[in-house]
């Protein structure tokens, strides 16, 4: 521990202390303070090697550090016997191991990974595929960045793991447009996998044919939400296909059962069979298992990416332990988090929330937790309100003002709206107008409301997520940053009155064309 | 006890049908698990076709019965509730009266806040209910209905579209009365030149895409997408391309906005001024039902009329453009006799005593394919009193595998049932030709159709004793007729034709014919009354009741009983 180690703890006391008007009382809070100050650290699984000096993304490299073991050892498992006589194909044993490992999907929503793979309908006789989500765009996010071009042969190694386990003779990796190198690395690392035969036909020497091709996207936020992603592989404009009838699992890419999942959730099912479902379940905390990688960014000393347990670290941890983000910068006073990517509802400073835990009697009792003190799981996050999403943290710290951090963001999902379903479509570039308003002089008493009602009419009516994505930071910022926004347009009016001008006349019109 | 509306088809003979109990508006209805869908595939029926089963219609834009589902507009979103099972027992959960409990729909991550689904794509399930008038459904409405006109031109004084537009109709059942939007609008393309026929609007436009489905899944020409994004977004054909497939109209037909517009009727009529008129396409052999659009004895417009049996929703640009000939200013007007403008009870009387003397033998008729089944009819009787050679002139052109028939007469099958060709049309017009070079030949009638053309030339016609020509439009055969006879469009009369496949269809009449001209059914039944012992009955009606008892292909049909979309006959 050095001194600036203490010095942000003592931040970290002060900050709590200041703002510390919660119910919880002092001592419970030291008491967390304590408990976490010795444990959290990073646990790196998935970034084991990939910024250790000298690791390349070059196959060499990866098998020097054991690469492709765990697939050579897994193609070659026999099936398993249940106690009830049952028999398994190597494929459904390692499919429920999978489901048993408890992992959740890492790209935003975390649904069970292995749920979503037994709802691939099997009995169609349509080809199963697989589609690797390397779209990761949503803001804040730069996780699965690191393993495309630090380590793809080991997202290679779960890719052709998954395929093999689901029957899949055909993948796809769907990469980001602004991933050029990402891309190029792909390829070249595909290519060295086909060559030392992990890829391709009669996988080594198992009679098991699989391709992988890099599709790369041409820059819209939208090819990340998998039915938009889907069809944008096919081909077409990424419009969100509706559910029901077209759920992936059952008709997706070209109409046939398609599972789609994130890098890292991919990554981690390379874990699972090398580990065993059991041993990566004790990893993190109870149905939210494993490690993840958080992506930390805004007002923090440290920025950057860290892998850690699920549930193991706080978010107050993660903004100012001397192993993440070390704190906030020299005189800054915490605002609000972001704590699942930019469409997660913020958290803000001094939030206290009532999860339930389990007590010492095994019943569930409700607790207080602050909200620097919630686990960063997806559970904890939900049960506040928010979610952990695609784990990218943004720390806000007083020198920001919300009213701007939402219009940026607004402005993002105006952009980013795929136009297809209206109330995104005509909503979100609303709202962003409304902000821009707020934001350029031209605010009123009103817009916090009006902001509300508009984004209240979007959530829960749209095609896709993306109704929610933009919905959401609306609607959190203006809810718990109310006097912030009244005070905005109250201030826009007052002086337009002393001006003696019209309700938008210093305005222009706005647009991004 | 709630009433109990089933939906099970009034055919003799039911099927069994897999039904499901829902609740629409808290009415119980007992709806087919399947339905058709758009290709008439049977999928499990949705919660809008559940409710239009039970009377009520649920507003909506992008969702149209003839194209794939695409669940975009969201004006269709409707509170719903299911009933709650026991997970143990999969049982449903009772209230204390007995009635099952239902769980109405709430966000997953806002359990205070209603769920709408759209109604359009979403399967019912056993026990649903759909609460169509809910205050949350309402609200749902009234914010998609606001959405879409925060950046709409709402320019309805000068939109074509005004009077049948679905944003004008929903604002009023159910939009509300203020906005609270105060920005600035979003600007795009107007007056898009999509193609020959087509203009577009890409501010009106709601972007539903009924016009890119229809393009892309029914004409099979994948001609128009959505470029830009979100608010931006505009509906536009392929850089370099036009839209000019012979279907194109169609999608101004299915635009639920002043969005598409037709160039044809652009700026030129109010359609609440519209006369709606239910007739058939004429221009071939399909007999696509349409509605005429008319306004003072104008027509101003054709349009595509359901009907599953012929056409579905759908009619071509050449045929719903074909209309302007009926008011050309050349039409004959004036019934003729040897050149000198008659009367009809002059030229008739006249023309009976002519075709009193006529022996047997020596008369011919030559009638349109394109004349009713009536006059075709009458026609053949005619023909009958004389021993007359009969028959009809073919016309052909391609079939475009989709509307569009080969054959490009609009009755070639009423004219062979009621007698008037038989093996191959148009085999008799020499041996009529030949008649008239030998003299056996001494008087030709001829209906509808310009002989000179076809192998009569002018100076056969010359060498007739009597020429009687019914046309609408001068040629070369009404300048040569002893008895001219003005005819009408079947938009000025009523009657019915048979289609290529058989479907005998019955059209009204839309506008009065100019001048003297007069439906040929009436002074052929005149005609005929005077020619044969018979009695002919003097309305349309009972032409063609007396048809259907000497047809046998006709058998068993009643005029009054023929419904909008015709019926089957063998052929």
């Amino acid at each position: 521990m050095d001194s600036n180690h203490d010095k942000q703890i003592q931040s970290l006391l002060c900050y709590r202390y200041t703002i510390g008007q919660c119910g919880t009382g002092e001592k419970i809070e030291r008491k967390s303070i304590e408990s976490s100050i010795a444990m959290p650290q990073e646990l790196k699984l998935i970034l084991k090697h990939a910024d250790e000096p000298g690791y390349g993304p070059d196959i060499g490299c990866y098998l020097k550090h054991g690469g492709y073991e765990t697939l050579k050892k897994a193609l070659k498992a026999p099936g398993r016997e249940l106690p009830d006589g049952k028999k398994l194909s190597a494929q459904e044993a390692f499919r429920g191991d999978v489901r048993t490992s408890g992992l959740r999907g890492r790209g935003g929503a975390g649904f069970s990974a292995g749920l979503k793979w037994s709802f691939v309908d099997r009995s169609s006789g349509k080809p199963i595929y697989l589609i690797c989500n390397a779209d990761e765009s949503e803001p804040g996010t730069f996780k699965d960045r690191q393993i495309l071009h630090k380590d793809p042969h080991q997202l290679i190694e779960g890719m052709v793991l998954s395929c093999w386990a689901n029957d899949v003779k055909l993948a796809y990796i769907y990469i980001r447009g602004e991933f050029p190198e990402g891309a190029r690395l792909l390829n070249r690392a595909l290519a060295e996998a086909r060559e030392k035969e992990f890829l391709g036909k009669n996988i080594l020497g198992t009679g098991y044919d699989l391709e992988i091709w890099v599709h790369r996207g041409a820059g819209a936020y939208i090819c990340g939400e998998e039915t938009g992603l889907i069809e944008s592989l096919e081909g077409k404009r990424a419009y969100p296909r509706i559910k029901p009838p077209y759920f992936p699992a059952v008709l997706g890419l070209y109409l046939c059962p398609t599972i789609v999942n994130n890098v890292e959730t991919l990554c981690h099912v390379k874990h699972i069979a090398a580990m065993g479902p059991a041993e990566f379940a004790r990893l993190g905390t109870p149905n939210n298992t494993g490690t993840r990688i958080v992506s930390l960014s805004g007002d923090v000393q440290h920025p950057g990416y860290f892998e850690v347990e699920v549930g193991k670290v706080t978010i107050g941890e993660l903004i100012f332990h001397e192993n993440f983000g070390r704190g906030l910068k020299p005189g800054r006073q915490l605002k609000a988090v972001i704590p699942g990517g930019s469409s997660s509802k913020v958290l803000k400073a001094g939030e206290v929330f009532s999860l339930k835990r389990k007590g010492a009697d095994g019943q569930m009792i409700p607790v207080d937790v602050p909200m620097l003190d919630l686990p960063y799981d997806f559970d904890s996050l939900q049960s506040a309100g928010t979610m952990s999403g695609s784990g990218a943290v943004i720390v806000m710290d007083d020198s920001r003002s919300m009213v701007d951090a939402l219009a940026n963001l607004a402005e993002f999902y105006a952009h980013e709206s795929c136009g297809q379903c209206t109330p995104c479509r005509e909503g979100a570039l609303w709202m962003a107008k409304g902000l821009h308003r707020l934001t350029h002089g031209g605010g009123r008493k009103e817009d916090a409301a009006y902001l509300t009602h508009i984004a209240q009419n979007i959530q829960g009516r749209t095609i896709c997520a993306f109704g929610e994505a933009a919905a959401w930071p609306v609607l959190s910022f203006v809810e718990k940053f109310w006097e912030e926004f009244q005070a905005r347009g109250e201030a826009d009016a007052a002086a337009r009155t002393e001006a003696g001008s019209g309700a938008n006349s210093n305005l222009k019109p706005y647009s991004y064309a | 006890m709630p009433a109990i509306a089933t939906a099970a088809p009034a055919t003799s003979v039911p099927p069994p049908v897999e039904t499901v109990t829902v609740k629409v508006n808290g009415r119980t209805v007992v709806v087919p698990k399947t339905m058709p869908d758009w290709q008439g595939k049977p999928q499990l029926t949705t919660m809008l076709q559940a409710a239009r089963l039970g009377g009520v219609e649920i507003p909506h834009y992008c969702y149209h019965d003839k194209l794939p589902v695409v669940g975009n507009c969201r004006m269709c979103l409707v509170e719903f509730g299911t009933p709650v099972m026991n997970s143990a027992t999969r049982k449903p959960v009772l209230n204390e009266d007995g009635t099952p409990k239902i769980a109405r729909s709430v966000l997953p991550y806002e359990p205070g806040t209603p769920r709408g689904a759209i109604t359009c794509a979403t399967p019912i399930s056993p026990g649903m209910e759909i609460y169509a008038d809910s205050p949350a459904t309402k609200q749902m409405r009234e914010a998609v209905l606001e959405f879409l006109l925060i950046n709409h031109p709402l320019d309805c004084p000068i939109c074509d579209q005004a009077g049948e537009c679905k944003l004008q109709e929903y604002s009023v059942q159910h939009g509300q009365a203020t906005s609270e939007f105060v920005e600035t609008k979003v600007h795009k393309p107007k007056a898009v030149d999509l193609g020959p026929r087509i203009m577009l609007d890409d501010e009106r436009c709601i972007l539903c895409t009924r016009c890119i489905r229809f393009t892309k899944d029914i004409a099979g020409d994948d001609a128009l997408g959505i470029v830009n994004r979100g608010s931006y977004n505009s509906v536009a054909a392929y850089p370099g391309r036009k839209f000019d497939n012979n279907y194109s109209l169609n999608t101004v037909d299915i635009c639920p906005v002043g969005a598409l517009t037709s160039k044809d009727f652009r700026f030129k009529m109010r359609v609440w001024f519209l006369k709606e008129t239910r007739s058939l396409c004429t221009s071939c052999g399909t007999g696509c039902n349409i509605v005429i659009g008319s306004r003072e004895d104008t027509i101003h417009r054709f349009e595509p009329r359901d009907n599953a049996a012929v056409n579905s929703s759908w009619m071509c640009d050449s045929g719903r453009l074909n209309y302007k000939w009926i008011g050309r200013p050349d039409r004959l007007r004036d019934v003729g006799v040897r050149g000198e403008r008659s009367t009809w009870s002059a030229a008739l009387r006249e023309l009976h005593a002519a075709l009193a003397q006529a022996p047997m033998g020596s008369v011919a008729i030559i009638a349109g394919a394109r004349q009713t089944t009536e006059e075709l009819y009458l026609l053949k009787r005619l023909a009958e009193r004389f021993g007359a050679a009969t028959d009809s002139v073919p016309r052909t052109g391609a079939a475009d595998g989709f509307l569009v028939a080969a054959d490009r007469n609009c009755n070639t099958q009423g004219a062979r049932l009621t007698g008037i060709w038989s093996g191959t049309m148009g085999a008799q017009i020499p041996r009529i030709a030949e008649g008239i070079r030998t003299g056996k030949v001494r008087t030709l009638l001829v209906f509808g159709e310009d002989v000179t053309r076809y192998g009569i030339g002018e100076e056969l016609l010359a060498s007739l004793e009597t020429l009687v020509v019914s046309d609408i439009l001068p040629s070369a055969t009404t300048r040569a007729a002893h008895y001219l006879l003005p005819g009408c469009a079947a938009a000025e009369k009523r009657g019915t034709f048979v289609n290529v496949k058989g479907r005998l269809q019955k059209f009204l009449k839309a506008v009065e014919a100019p001048g003297d001209a007069r439906p040929e059914w009436e002074f052929l039944s005149d005609l005929v009354e005077g020619g044969v012992s018979r009695k002919v009955p003097a309305t349309l009606e009972g032409v063609f009741n007396q048809m259907v008892r000497e047809i046998p292909a006709f058998s068993g049909l009643e005029w009054a009983r023929i419904g909008d979309t015709g019926a089957a006959v063998p052929l």
